[in-house]
């Protein structure tokens, strides 16, 4: 049986990364914090841009606790999505088509989410990336860990745990 | 004394910009205790099939009332920094509705003040959301 021939890189570049705008776009709360995300592949890495209105202590000044929280999670959530999404749209079940047409999937609920502070968040740019340690029918765990100039020295950590949206009904 | 050290707590919480873009009020503060409400903001949904806010909304708004908690503790000299905090989940917000957010600074030592609280919305049987952290004891 002859293999088919790949997709031109263009084309899988260009519907990976409409999928992936649509998932984030469409929700507010993203687009309120400024949160953006850089796709490699499959992996994604979130980016807080530096505002104003993310400082919690202006005396120091340092990033708000709820700031850096709600980056975590909304990293959390998004690579839990992204993932499930990913292996539907490279195995041709799912049409991203239809979320950039605006049917969004269902996304992941917070059941918990535990923040570790280990040092105060600066007024700059913070990244985040998600690892999955555990994808179910049902539930599933997630771990997540930002920085901001050094990779190696996280400002934050966190474990959630989220309960997956019901797949076909 | 106290009274000087709420009104201190207040003025902080009000000259905090993360906590005012979401749009916070601290309605009561004294001996370890806190109440901060925030309205319904349609820039706040983080689900929006059911325009639920986000959960990170609330997070930010668990964290202010617990650290304004500690920091208005009778034991506290004023300024405080999350160390660690939990938020669970248990229901979604009814859409609309302003959430209240209420922290009890239960334990203090030099060190570290123990924190609790929960958030509600116009039901307040049942919580949208509870969370329990540790916050440092620092001067100011």
């Amino acid at each position: 049986m002859a293999r088919p021939r790949p997709e031109p890189v263009q084309v899988i570049k260009q519907r990976r990364d409409a999928a992936l705008n649509a998932l984030v776009q469409g929700v507010p709360y993203i687009r309120f914090l400024g949160v953006a995300f850089d796709r490699r592949g499959d992996e994604l890495t979130a980016i807080m841009p530096y505002d104003d209105k993310l400082i919690g202590n202006p005396l120091l000044p340092a990033l708000h606790g709820g700031a850096t929280a709600a980056f975590l999670e909304i990293t959390a959530i998004i690579g839990l999505s992204w993932g499930m999404l990913w292996e539907e749209i490279e195995s041709g079940a799912f049409d991203p088509e239809a979320i950039v047409g605006g049917a969004l999937p269902r996304l992941p609920k917070t059941i918990d989410f535990t923040v570790d502070y280990l040092r105060s968040g600066l007024p700059r740019d913070a990244y985040a990336r998600a690892q999955v340690n555990r994808s179910g029918r049902r539930y599933a765990s997630v771990h997540v860990e930002a920085w901001q100039d050094n990779r190696g020295r996280p400002f934050a950590q966190a474990t959630g745990h989220f309960l997956m949206p019901r797949r076909d009904g | 004394m106290s009274d000087q050290k709420s009104k201190i707590a207040k003025q902080f919480m009000e000259a905090i910009p993360h906590s005012r873009a979401l749009g916070m009020r601290l309605t009561h503060v004294s001996e370890g205790r806190a109440d901060i409400e925030m309205d319904y903001d349609a820039r706040f949904i983080g689900d929006p099939e059911t325009g639920v806010i986000h959960g990170g909304a609330i997070s930010a708004l668990m964290d202010t009332c617990c650290g304004a908690a500690a920091m208005s503790h009778p034991a506290s000299p004023g300024g405080t920094a999350t160390i660690d905090l939990r938020i669970d989940y248990m229901r979604p917000a009814t859409p609309g509705q302003m959430i209240r957010a209420h922290a009890e600074c239960y334990h203090i030592t030099r060190s570290v003040a123990f924190v609790r609280a929960r958030a509600t919305d116009d039901d307040d049987t049942l919580p949208v959301a509870t969370a329990t952290g540790t916050f440092t004891v620092e001067g100011k």
